[in-house]
């Protein structure tokens, strides 16, 4: 079992070289001039970096609320983490903020919107999954509200910004050592962590007959996911899909065991990412496209090949 | 030798206020089998998940071995008490040997794989529930009852000592339903405590070594099988008129139109 896992994340560790911006690895590599040495590290590596970071803290944001909402359509988006990001981001854009500032908004924004919801349905457990669930769903479409009476109020020459930040944007990401600070940490908790996540996999019930704390897994679950998309939201606005489709891929190719899936799941999803922004940042340089439409048009027959083909 | 010792205990029935009369004060001794009988709704299963520390109950203490439940550890519970559901959720997709394993998660602490010992036992409690060749199939293709017999396969390979099983009976066919009462005897006389809910009163009578029965409009009242299983106790709580024959020295009741 063991000897299987880490094959299993040494194969998708070199997927992951194989697949991600073959030019920026060459440049990474084979550089010899001072000049692009800097272009380089202070450039690409920094994106390249937030781009995998954003990708892996989406997909397991998006495999804990799957197993915490029991639902599989759930993503780190559905119980409006990211809305909530989206409003203050974008009520920082309509104010002119930009840079490190835009990006604490953001984030307070997630925060705000994860204890709204929380503190709403706080009593997790048996059914109350499903409460938390409406409570997210709802809260999201208010934020969803809020974000197209702002895109309606706004004047023209700011919109781009805005749709870029809405369809999920790297090229502001300059700090991407946060993003690396939390998944981390995070595949290390939860790796101790994955067969009580199997277990809770199986129903609450079922957990807590089998000796899982169940209101205190669930609560932890909840505020580390939405740790996780805050962060993620933050780094690079709202990239849609990945959380989605990260988690359910894996689970078609390695089936559901957690101990294989998050940390799989934090791979696979920086690689989607990374490829994504690679050529978002290519294909019509030197203008750019948002890295959420790349995911998107990447990963929809992607995915629908493997359910084709799958045990879904 | 394990003991559940219930003092003045009342579960908590959804929408039901609690009658101190109705209070069971009892002791489910190793060796002993249990069938817990009573109309629909009266609460068998609520007392099954209070008697497994799922639900706090309404009055009273439940004590393993003189240690109150609440005292101990969810998971040190777990390694002793184990409960079958009779309604089996569906969660994500999952293989038969998976959730057999499943079992084997009290035991287990949080850095640990599986052992050989525990995939042995799961794959001798899979034989035992003549489902060794399902073992890599999924869990949502199987039918009713042979998913009833995994959750008991899951149930074996816990290995508590308090065996709770809400109607084990349930969807399994008539050769089933001797095995899996057969394989709660052998519990039974293993030294385990085993408790089940029964709908089927003559499951009780062939197989139950003592009764509790659960009326909901009178005190419960608990013994011997043999000697509370009588017409004379069955048709208030059923409230449905019955005839009783004999069959190898055992009641057997047939209900009158």
């Amino acid at each position: 079992m063991c000897v299987s896992m880490l094959s299993v994340v040494f194969a998708i560790t070199q997927g992951s070289v194989n697949l991600s911006p073959y030019a920026v690895w060459q440049a990474l590599l084979g550089q010899g001039s001072g000049l692009n040495q800097t272009l380089v590290l202070e450039l690409r590596l920094p994106r390249v970096m937030a781009a995998f970071a954003t990708g892996g803290l989406l997909a397991v944001a998006g495999a804990l609320m799957q197993i915490l909402l029991r639902n599989p359509l759930a993503d780190p988006y559905v119980l409006g983490i990211s809305g909530g990001a989206s409003v203050a981001a974008l009520a920082a854009i309509l104010l002119g903020i930009s840079g490190v500032l835009m990006s604490g908004m953001a984030f307070l924004g997630a925060v705000l919107s994860t204890l709204l919801v929380f503190g709403l349905s706080a009593r997790l457990g048996n059914t109350a999954t499903m409460r938390l669930l409406l409570t997210g769903v709802v809260i999201a479409a208010g934020w969803g509200a809020l974000i197209t009476l702002m895109l309606a109020l706004a004047p023209p020459h700011k919109i781009p910004g805005m749709l870029y930040w809405l369809m999920g944007d790297l090229s502001y990401a300059s700090t991407p050592w946060l993003a690396w600070l939390v998944l981390v940490p995070t595949c290390l908790i939860l790796m101790p962590l994955g067969r009580s996540l199997n277990v809770l996999a199986r129903g609450p019930l079922q957990a807590a007959a089998l000796g899982v704390n169940v209101k205190s897994l669930e609560r932890f679950v909840f505020l580390l996911a939405s740790l996780l998309t805050a962060i993620a939201v933050t780094t690079a606005g709202s990239v849609g899909f990945v959380g989605l489709v990260i988690p359910h891929m894996l689970r078609m190719v390695l089936g559901n065991d957690q101990r294989l899936i998050l940390p799989a799941s934090a791979l696979a999803g920086g690689c989607l990412v990374t490829l994504a922004d690679t050529l978002a940042r290519t294909v019509i340089a030197p203008e750019q496209l948002p890295v959420g439409v790349i995911t998107a048009l990447l990963g929809v027959p992607t995915f629908l090949y493997l359910l084709q083909r799958g045990r879904l | 030798m394990t003991k559940l010792k219930l003092t003045q205990l009342l579960a908590a029935i959804p929408n039901k206020s609690a009658q101190p009369t109705h209070a069971l004060s009892l002791t489910f001794q190793a060796g002993q089998m249990w069938g817990i009988l009573g109309p629909n709704g009266v609460g068998k299963t609520t007392l099954l998940h209070t008697l497994a520390a799922l639900k706090a109950p309404a009055l009273g203490t439940i004590e393993l071995n003189d240690q109150p439940i609440t005292e101990l550890h969810r998971l040190k519970l777990a390694q002793q008490i184990g409960i079958m559901f009779q309604e089996h959720q569906d969660g994500f997709p999952a293989s038969v040997l998976e959730t057999v394993l499943l079992g084997r998660f009290p035991h287990l602490s949080p850095w640990e794989m599986e052992s050989e010992q525990d995939l042995a036992l799961a794959y001798s409690a899979l034989e035992r529930l003549d489902l060794a060749e399902f073992a890599q199939r999924a869990l949502n293709s199987l039918s009713g009852g042979e998913r009833q017999r995994a959750a008991l396969a899951a149930l074996m390979a816990q290995t508590p000592d308090v065996w709770l099983v809400d109607e084990p009976t349930n969807h399994l066919d008539l050769h089933y339903q001797v095995a899996v009462m057969g394989l709660l005897a052998e519990q039974a006389s293993m030294e385990k405590v085993v408790v089940m809910s029964l709908h089927d009163v003559n499951v009780a009578a062939q197989w139950c070594s003592h009764v509790l029965l659960l009326y909901p409009d009178r005190p419960p009242i608990w013994g011997k099988a043999a000697s509370l299983l009588t017409q004379q106790n069955l048709e208030p709580l059923y409230r449905q008129k019955l005839a009783m024959t004999e069959l190898n020295g055992k009641p057997l009741f047939v209900p009158i139109a």
